[in-house]
């Protein structure tokens, strides 16, 4: 039990390590002439003023409304689809229920617009 | 004394991580920080899930939690505009409760792991019980019912959320016959 | 899961799944037409009324012991459909007079009927939890459907808040039992209880976790502060059907709860049940006095009325009142029902067409130009104080007779005195009708009109003729609780 969870920390480590080996390897490896143009926020284009983080459309939350509940179904199906071996047809049936169910709650949002940014 | 192995070892630096974050989210003064910090100390404590040999509610927590719910944490952060708000402690009345509330969990803990036999609290019933594969054909025989349940009230709320939220057309539509024009 | 199993729970399937298809067909209609949407949601309520009635008689568990089905839970799933019908009479004129018709009304409505009928077929904590869900999200919905309007979404704001907080009472007070006893179904909590095998001070809390959850869902002082401000700012339909189907369900739940898995608690409950009974009615009564908004008002005389009904809960331990006592419970519901759903019903045609606030005072001169709302709504207040010959009468009658054959005497002279206290504001309202100076104006739609002398009607008759729904009441018990 514990072993198994232990190959997904190597490679979650693996994973980790990679790019921050890549990123240091460059930094030591790479010629260093700093200038004030390099140190600025974009390279091109305007210069930003105040706070870079700006206020988010209001539309945003619904999305993310919307996400967050879809999100839970999933959560609800990873048991179906980890056990659906020894479940049987009846056990398939009830989580294409499931999802019938809610994908009426889809239809719902996108007939209603929730998905149209404007 | 226990022995040190090396799921003792894993324990401590998760746990260490956890309330290492959980302090940083308490303690920065940019809430967009906190909030990133409040994802990481969801993480780990989903590691922890994970070493107690609960994967499913381990990936839940990932899954909704730093996924899902802290999408709109950020969000209202970003909406509110937080960095505006003058940073005054506005919440002493607050931090008062807070810490009686905190002295009473702490209570708790001490008298559930030192007074009494802590080795009561292990439920002895094998690490299947909890996979996520048992969990399933629970889920899909015995608890059919509350499970297609919710799945109702699941849809009731993506209604509410988008009767709520939404606004009513006509100010949407008179944009468009603008641009028309 | 069989196929018998859903043979047991068709009403509710039924129901459920007519709700998610008018949902959809809903988005396909025009708005020209949203009528067809009105006359398909009360078709869907109607079928279920017939499905479930024909329940009646038999009794039987299904889904793994989750849900039973006997005349206690098709009695209450009879009185939730036809309040749902009601409501969708009175909320299709109104809705549409306010200007905040819109159709998810009716399959929202739907899904909280649903949710009702599970609480009242409930033989598990789970199902408890999520049938009260599945009734209450439709209802923070339906709360805040006029929300461009600030009371509107004051109310269902504080409605969400607070539920969601009382609905976490609920889950908390079920995971302790659960640790207590190992289980979640009824039968085996008690069984856990009577073995003695269950840790007592954990199973204390977790019950009175859950009596604090379904005191909110009941509107019982001290859980009672959302009430006015919800039933204010809620559209008045939405309130009508609310005042009953919530409270009906929360007793559902609470009677179901108490009388079947803690019956041995239910002696270390009833001084609670009685302080919160008498609290309820008290605080009710009075704060209802110096009401200058007639939808406050209400929104306090039915969290008085709850206290009434709490009364019947406190002699659940002695077996020999204990049948008589749940039947008059049941009882007042369904007279309750029927006098709030009509009070509502008259209040939804007098609005203004801005949909805000209406004040009793609003009310003057009802008389003269509609005197058949006037005549119904005097009905209606005259029944809420409990003047014989009307059904409200009976309905107390029964509650107190039950209180003092307890041996609560005591709570019985509480409830008649604060009953005494209410005549004073309920008589305001019919002063106001008759011997003002006209300034009312109401809608002519004749479906409210109907509706509202049709409830008046069933209140006098029922009045008339009472020991007929006791009764039914007790037969309702005979098959399954106590």
């Amino acid at each position: 039990m514990t072993i198994s969870w232990l190959y997904i920390g190597i490679f979650l480590v693996v994973s980790l390590g990679l790019p921050a080996v890549a990123i240091i390897l460059a930094g030591i490896l790479a010629p260093k002439k700093p200038s004030p143009e390099k140190s600025i926020i974009y390279e091109c284009g305007v210069d930003t003023h105040g706070e870079t983080w700006v206020q988010f459309k209001a539309q945003y939350y619904l999305i993310g409304l919307v996400f967050l509940i879809f999100d839970i179904e999933t959560v609800f199906l990873y048991p179906w689809a980890v056990a659906f071996d020894r479940l049987g047809l009846f056990a398939v049936l009830e989580g294409l229920l499931f999802i019938g169910i809610l994908t009426g709650g889809l239809v719902y949002a996108w007939k209603k617009g929730a998905f149209e940014w404007a | 004394m226990p022995v040190i192995t090396l799921q003792l070892v894993i324990f401590i630096t998760v746990a260490a991580l956890a309330i290492a974050s959980a302090l940083g989210m308490l303690f920065s003064r940019n809430t967009v920080y906190s909030a990133l910090l409040l994802v990481f100390n969801f993480t780990t404590v989903a590691f922890l899930y994970f070493m107690m040999g609960a994967p499913f509610i381990g990936l839940a927590q990932i899954t909704v939690y730093a996924g899902a719910i802290m999408v709109l944490f950020l969000f209202v952060i970003m909406l509110l505009g937080t960095e505006q708000i003058a940073r005054i402690e506005q919440l002493s009345a607050q931090s008062v409760a807070a810490v009686l509330l905190g002295l009473v969990i702490i209570t708790e803990a001490v008298v559930v792991f030192l007074l009494r036999n802590p080795t009561s609290l292990v439920v002895t019933s094998g690490g299947d019980v909890v996979s996520v594969n048992e969990i399933g054909g629970l889920l899909y025989s015995q608890y059919l019912l509350p499970f297609e349940i919710t799945s109702f009230i699941l849809l009731v709320a993506v209604v509410g959320a988008i009767i709520l939220t939404k606004q009513e057309k006509p100010a949407g539509k008179a944009v468009e016959g603008e641009v028309k024009k | 899961m069989s196929l018998s199993d859903l043979l047991i729970l068709l009403p509710q399937a039924f129901l459920l799944v007519w709700a998610s298809l008018l949902l959809l067909v809903d988005l396909f209609i025009s708005k020209e037409r949203k009528v067809i949407t009105a006359i398909l949601g009360a078709a869907g309520l109607a079928i279920t009324l017939g499905l479930t009635s024909g329940q009646w008689g038999s009794r039987a568990t299904g889904f793994n012991q989750m849900v039973v089905v006997d005349n206690f839970s098709v009695f209450l799933s009879g009185l939730f459909t036809l309040a749902g019908l009601v409501a969708i009479v009175i909320a299709y004129d109104n809705m549409r007079r306010t200007g905040i018709h819109k159709t998810e009304f009716y399959s929202l409505l739907l899904f909280s009927v649903a949710g009702m009928m599970l609480m009242s077929a409930a033989a598990d904590l789970i199902i408890v939890f999520l049938a009260l869900e599945l009734l209450s999200i439709p209802l923070y919905i339906l709360a805040g459907l006029a929300v461009p309007r600030a009371g509107s979404a004051e109310g269902a704001i504080k409605y969400f808040l607070l539920g969601a907080f009382a609905s976490g009472f609920v889950l908390y007070g079920t995971a302790l039992i659960f640790g207590a006893t190992q289980g979640t179904s009824l039968a085996g909590i008690m069984a856990s209880i009577q073995s003695g095998t269950a840790e007592l001070p954990l199973l204390v809390i977790g019950a009175a976790l859950l009596l604090v959850g379904f005191s909110f869902k009941v509107a019982a002082v001290p859980f009672h502060m959302w009430t006015p401000d919800v039933y204010q700012g809620a559209p008045s339909p939405v309130t009508g059907f609310m005042s009953i189907g919530a409270k009906a369900a929360g007793f559902a739940a609470l009677i179901r709860v108490f009388s079947l898995a803690f019956p041995s608690l239910a002696g270390q409950f009833a001084p609670i049940f009685a302080v919160l009974a008498g609290l309820t009615m008290v605080v009710g009564n009075v704060a209802a006095v110096s009401q200058v908004s007639i939808k406050r008002m209400l929104a306090y005389s039915s969290i008085a009325h709850a206290g009434y009904i709490l009364m019947a809960l406190v002699p659940l331990a002695d077996p020999s009142v204990a049948a008589n006592s749940t039947a008059s419970a049941l009882t007042y519901l369904v007279v309750y029902g029927i006098t709030t759903l009509g009070a509502w019903a008259v209040i939804s045609a007098v609005e203004n067409a801005d949909g805000g606030d209406t004040s009793v005072r609003d009310l003057s001169g009802l008389a003269r130009q509609h005197p058949w709302l006037a005549a119904a709504m005097t009905f209606f207040m005259l029944s809420f104080t409990g003047i014989p010959p009307l059904a409200g009468f009976w309905g107390k009658f029964y509650l107190f007779r039950t209180a003092i054959e307890g041996g609560y005497t005591t709570l019985a002279i509480i409830g008649l005195l604060s009953s005494l206290v209410s005549a004073w504001y309920y008589l305001r309202v019919i002063v106001m009708m008759y011997f003002r100076e006209s300034e009312a104006g109401a809608s002519r739609a004749p479906s409210i009109q109907i509706a509202a002398i049709l409830l008046a009607l069933a209140v006098l008759v029922l009045g008339l003729f009472p020991s007929g729904l006791f009764q039914l009441a007790l037969q309702a018990l005979a098959n399954g609780v106590s």
